[in-house]
């Protein structure tokens, strides 16, 4: 039977890394996710957990030492955030080139300067290029679900990428919530023993990991990452159904809240979609029609769901804890990439906010809901709004 | 007549086809680290090819992983520059777990050690893998075309230390990593050099052989690098131990004070004046327009031997 335990979203990961059984695990402590680690060491430690765990020097270490181990053949995993993260982001290309299926909880963090330890996607977000597969989670049970489900999606044979499952800072990271534990039964049939058929260090059959490659093979190369990313659209949908019928949780790669007949959706993505739908439930009972929607998976974006729900629309707002700057929101470019070519399109919208930390209230969302319908009424004025600014101190 | 068993196996990890130049001393260096790894896997667990190797970028790397080609036989990986100890030690836990017996062989360059991969060799040894970081030391970046590392002697031109009116070359005394690696008290560290091939073999098996971590660092000529014609490759490395200029040593355990040398003169007095180590390589050429140079050269090699316990004297 599973278990119902009330945990923070550190513990929710680290324990989703224990259901996985990865027989390397190399991590560096960095706020808010340092509990990650500490709680394996304790699983290790226990032997509630049988894996190698490298208390690595660094966090440009603890990524190499995962790439090693997984070019070795097993089962690999690693956790950090923000600093840590962009610390490894050289190897992150690496993982990714070599098609290694290590995963990676990010308890996502804001990124200097100024030093700042709470939440927001920078971190991430600035790493949407590697290759990486990317999922974000609203809840700290579904830090747990979706590390599974990476797992099992990053080993695929028609994917093998490396996946990092990002939950907000403190928000989750630190927060207490029930959370269920599938039994280790189930999550062994789920995810089967990884047996690797391309990465191994075998004395037996020796193999060349790593290789130089030449122009003449290097685009090739990353043509198969490209193809391996657009297969992951059909194998996440595959393991997200197969994920229910074993655990009895849907997932969706855009999670739809009360869109049907909205003239206005709030796009967003982790622990905001909660405060999003409470607010949509508020502003129902208005009698305003908007709608919310949850990106859960980023990397594949899902070009396809978006184009579903600008269909149904007349405004997106696009809500993002992150910023490209020079253009706007990360996701705001990427939504554009979806409709670019549709005839008939929603004003998209995009909005950041909750940098830092920063509280995004439900005065924020009215403020959202207005300058949407502005928008909808008198045309597009601009494209992207800081919310929640504090002017009087620029 | 009983036919002799070679000093060193026949047996091949680096295979002919290779794209380094010739004259290469690094290349060198691969040849006889893996049959020696293999020697000593042999007689640690009976079987020659209980190992792997996991690979710095650098002038090796580049020159022996060419996709689609190889030059490896035994399984190999390259990731990055600066963490081919983070690299091994990955390796290492994943062994460790699979159940396979072995050791892992991690490989740099001076730059890919003394600068860039200096954390991620300190954790590696730290750490206490069951791993072995051998150092080729060419005394520069010769991938991106000769730039100086703080592995480069004093003295030397590089791209980024020419000499001009108001340089001498490279100015800082060359920064011994074996000593460094020594200080994290591992089973075994050593200093090589591929003009002693038998010494630099005999080293390899003794540290593929320990349980635990060890380091080797072994002096080997860079054709281009150096400035040196391609057959004079193992001379000037035989040179840079007769001189003096490159002690070769053994610290176990961190034990400063039972230092192993080799091929130490028993007077302290050295017979070939470094001079001779210098006048073949056209990196040193300068030199011999500023003996003030040569003479901090010496006093640089002198302080060397100071802090290894050794009195010497330099002709
Ligand atoms: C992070 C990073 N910085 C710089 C480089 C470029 N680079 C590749 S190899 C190399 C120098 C290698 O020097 P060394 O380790 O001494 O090996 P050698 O080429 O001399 O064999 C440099 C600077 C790189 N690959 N990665
Ligand atoms: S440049 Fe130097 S180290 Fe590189 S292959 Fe040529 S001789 Fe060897």
């Amino acid at each position: 039977m599973p278990m119902r335990k009330v945990m923070k979203g550190n513990e929710a990961a680290a324990w989703a890394a224990k259901l996985a059984k990865p027989k390397v695990i190399a991590a560096f402590p960095i706020t808010p996710s340092t509990l990650v680690p500490e709680k394996i060491s304790e699983f290790v430690a226990d032997g509630e957990l049988d894996a190698e765990f490298i208390k690595v020097e660094s966090e440009h270490s603890a990524i190499s030492a995962c790439v090693g181990a997984s070019a070795a053949g097993v089962r690999t995993f690693t956790a950090t955030a923000s600093q840590g993260l962009a610390l490894m982001h050289e190897i992150l290309f690496i993982a990714a080139g070599m098609r290694l299926p290590i995963v990676m909880a990010i308890g996502n963090r804001a990124l200097s300067a100024p030093i700042n330890i709470w939440n927001d996607w920078q971190d991430t977000i600035s790493e949407r290029d590697t290759g990486w597969l990317q999922f974000y989670a609203e809840n700290n049970q579904e830090a747990l679900d979706l590390i599974l489900a990476a797992f099992k999606v990053a080993e695929d044979e028609r994917v093998l990428l490396p996946a990092m499952v990002g939950f907000d800072a403190f928000i989750l990271t630190h927060t207490v919530e029930p959370v269920e534990i599938p039994d280790q039964e189930v999550v062994d049939e789920f995810l089967g023993e990884y047996v690797p058929k391309h990465a191994y260090l075998d004395p037996e059959r020796p193999i060349t990991q790593g290789a130089l490659g030449f122009p003449a093979h290097y685009m090739e190369a990353r043509y198969t990452v490209w193809e391996a990313m657009e297969n992951a659209r059909e194998v996440i949908k595959e393991v997200f159904e197969e994920f229910e019928k074993k655990f009895g949780r849907k997932y969706h790669i855009i999670e739809e809240y009360r869109t049907d007949d909205a003239e206005i959706i709030l796009v967003t993505m982790g622990s905001l979609a909660g405060t999003v739908k409470e607010f949509v439930d508020k502003k129902r009972e208005e009698g305003v029609k908007i709608g919310a929607a949850k990106i859960t998976v980023y990397r594949p974006f899902p070009i396809e769901e978006i184009k579903a729900l600008a269909k149904k629309a007349k405004v997106l707002a696009l809500l993002e804890k992150n910023i490209s700057f020079g253009i706007g929101g990360a996701v705001y470019t990427d939504v554009g990439r979806a409709l670019i070519n549709e005839k008939e399109k929603p004003i998209v919208l995009d909005f950041i906010l909750g940098l830092g930390g920063r509280d995004v209230t439900f005065e924020n969302l009215e403020e959202v809901v207005e300058i949407a319908r502005k928008a909808m009424d008198e045309g597009v004025k601009e494209e992207v709004y800081w919310i929640g600014l504090r002017k009087e101190i620029l | 007549m009983a036919v002799r068993k070679p000093p060193i196996t026949t047996r091949e990890y680096w295979a002919p086809g290779h794209a380094a130049c010739a004259g290469c001393g690094p290349a060198i260096v691969m040849k006889l680290a893996t049959k020696a790894f293999s020697e000593a896997m042999e007689a640690k667990y009976g079987d020659p090819n209980a190992f792997a190797i996991a690979h710095a970028t650098g002038c090796m790397e580049v020159v022996s992983g060419v996709f689609p080609y190889t030059a490896w036989k035994a399984p190999w990986v390259h990731v990055a520059f600066e963490n081919a100890a983070a690299v091994a030690s990955g390796v290492e836990a994943a062994w460790k777990k699979l159940g396979r017996k072995g050791k892992i062989l991690a490989i740099g360059g001076d730059g890919g050690t003394a600068d860039i991969g200096m954390q991620a060799l300190s954790g590696m040894l730290e750490r206490r893998h069951n791993a072995v970081y051998l150092m080729y030391d060419n005394e520069a970046y010769m991938n991106t075309g000769i730039q100086r590392s703080s592995s480069t002697p004093y003295g030397a031109w590089t791209t980024t230390s020419p000499p001009g009116k108001y340089s001498i070359g490279e100015d800082k005394p060359k920064k011994i990593v074996a000593l460094i690696a020594a200080a994290h008290q591992v089973p075994y560290v050593a200093t090589a050099s591929i003009g002693d091939p038998l010494d630099f073999y005999r080293k390899m098996k003794k540290a593929a052989s320990v349980d635990g971590p060890a380091f080797v660092q072994v002096l080997a000529p860079c054709v281009p690098g150096w400035r040196t014609p391609p057959e004079k490759t193992i001379e000037i490395a035989k040179l840079a131990i007769e001189t003096g200029i490159w002690p070769l040593f053994e610290i176990e355990n961190g034990d400063f004070h039972n230092i192993k040398f080799q091929r130490f003169p028993k007077d302290g007095k050295f017979k070939k004046p470094i001079e001779e180590y210098l006048k073949l390589q056209g990196r040193f050429k300068h030199l011999f327009k500023r003996p003030e140079a040569i003479e901090e050269l010496k006093n640089q090699t002198k302080e060397l031997w100071r802090i290894l316990g050794k009195e010497v004297e330099l002709p």
